[in-house]
């Protein structure tokens, strides 16, 4: 079994940093500065309690709780005719806040304005489906369920979409590990063979590159090579000479085609010395 | 007793021709090797060029089988994840025997770039492989070239025993 390493931390570290990288901040305008958008938001505001709201590149942001969404991107669809919902996701921030942000990507395709409303989930908690409003929210929530674990109530199919269903975990965590993580490295051998073939079909080899000096059935070190599946350890590999085939000469039909490099005889070689 | 009136003395004995049960068998089995229909990826679609008229697999008297049940060879052609393996292994197992695995391209035989928890890495997890096809995506040409090689790997193998079941378990 692999070497279990707490991965709490890794929305912490920084694995690179550019010395001279200066982070761009974008410009965050008051809600206020946009006709349409301020409208919109006074009258969301009646509905819903909005925590923050800011425009960023042209975009409403605005935070609400997770219990208002239905309620929220209901007003947002049928007064404010947002009538698009282009994309609705999670960011896991379980590290740094213990929870999800979930954001909804509305457009009104008649005022050609988009909103983003965000809404923050605690791990664990549940949030309403806007499957009801937005027949696109079925798959996406799907998604936001296998990649993420964040389950959505009153949904139509509430099951994985990418994953296989009996897979383990869920791979867009920050803690999941790119390479899978146990029960993900035998997910084939388990299914198809059962947990007993583990050890003969062995564990996944990730360095598809690596070369073992010692194994002999995959590899023939040059100028080393030694019948395949000879057991060799350091020292004990015999010196087998290279040779080419053009050694001593090629000849066709009787004439000399390559006559074979002589030192001693050669002349120019010779003077040069 | 068919009255036939070949005389086989004539030219030489040239109507007679002599060879091994193995030889006639596999010169049979190497020359029609028929793959199954089966892409993954990319790969798939340098495998569709080979079957074209361009490249013509039909010369080797490879014609694509859109079925497990009549074909002699799987060519792994592209990126096999963790939920799809289960199904490719089911539709080896469907084929009949003898029947050989070509893994085309660097996905099928490692895992390629996709070194990731959804990948399988390399097909030889799954099922037994003949023939390592390496390119990211390989050409048609050389996919034709493996083919060869499975040709001259089927020539050598003997025909008339029966055969060892290839079993990764």
């Amino acid at each position: 079994m692999r070497a279990y390493k707490p991965k709490n931390d890794v929305q912490k570290k920084s694995y690179y940093n550019d010395r001279f990288y200066i982070t761009p901040s974008l410009q965050r305008k008051t809600v206020y500065s946009d006709s349409v958008f301020s409208a919109d938001y006074l009258s969301l505001k009646n509905i819903v309690d909005i925590s923050e709201s800011y425009i960023e590149l042209d975009h409403m942001v605005i935070y609400i709780n997770p219990e208002d969404n239905i309620k929220a991107i209901k007003h947002l669809r049928d007064i404010r005719a947002y009538d698009f919902m282009v994309e609705l996701s999670a960011i896991d921030y379980v590290a740094s806040k213990g929870g999800f942000e979930i954001f909804y990507e509305l457009l009104s395709t008649t005022k050609r304005k988009r909103i983003r409303v965000k809404t923050f989930v605690k791990e664990g908690q549940a949030i309403e489906s806007v499957n009801p409003l937005f027949r696109m929210a079925d798959w996406s929530e799907r998604e936001m369920y296998d990649m993420y674990g964040i389950v959505s109530n009153n949904h139509p199919f509430m099951k994985r979409i990418l994953m296989p269903d009996d897979w383990q975990g869920h791979p867009l965590l920050k803690t999941y590990p790119l390479q899978g993580d146990e029960a993900a490295s035998w997910y084939e051998v388990d299914k198809i063979f059962g947990k007993e073939a583990r050890d003969i079909v062995g564990p996944e080899l990730r360095d598809a590159a690596c070369v073992d000096r010692y194994d002999t059935d995959r590899f023939a070190r040059l100028g080393h090579e030694v019948p395949k599946g000879t057991p060799i350890s350091e020292g004990n590999e015999p010196d087998t000479p290279i040779r080419y085939q053009e050694e001593g000469g090629v000849q066709l039909f009787g004439v000399k085609l390559v006559t074979p490099f002589d030192e001693i005889e050669k002349e120019q070689l010779k003077q040069r010395k | 007793m068919a009255q036939h009136k070949v005389n086989y003395l004539q030219d030489g004995g040239e109507a007679i021709k002599l060879t091994t049960v193995d030889k006639i068998v596999n010169f049979g089995r190497s020359n029609s090797i028929w793959p199954m229909t089966y892409g993954l990826a990319c790969c798939a679609i340098e495998m569709m060029a080979s079957g074209g008229s361009r490249f013509d697999f039909d010369r080797f008297g490879t014609i694509f089988r859109a079925s497990p049940r009549q074909s002699d060879v799987i060519v792994v052609a592209g990126t096999l994840t963790k939920k799809h393996a289960e199904f490719m292994r089911r539709l080896y197992d469907q084929m009949p025997d003898p029947k050989w695995v070509i893994s085309m391209g660097s996905c099928a035989n490692t895992g390629g770039m996709f070194n990731t928890y959804a990948t399988v890495q390399g097909v030889d997890r799954v099922v037994p492989v003949d023939i390592y096809l390496p390119g990211c995506a390989p050409r048609p040409e050389t996919l034709q070239y493996a083919l060869m090689m499975l040709q001259r790997k089927i020539r050598r193998e003997p025909a008339s025993m029966a055969q060892r079941a290839k079993r990764l378990i």
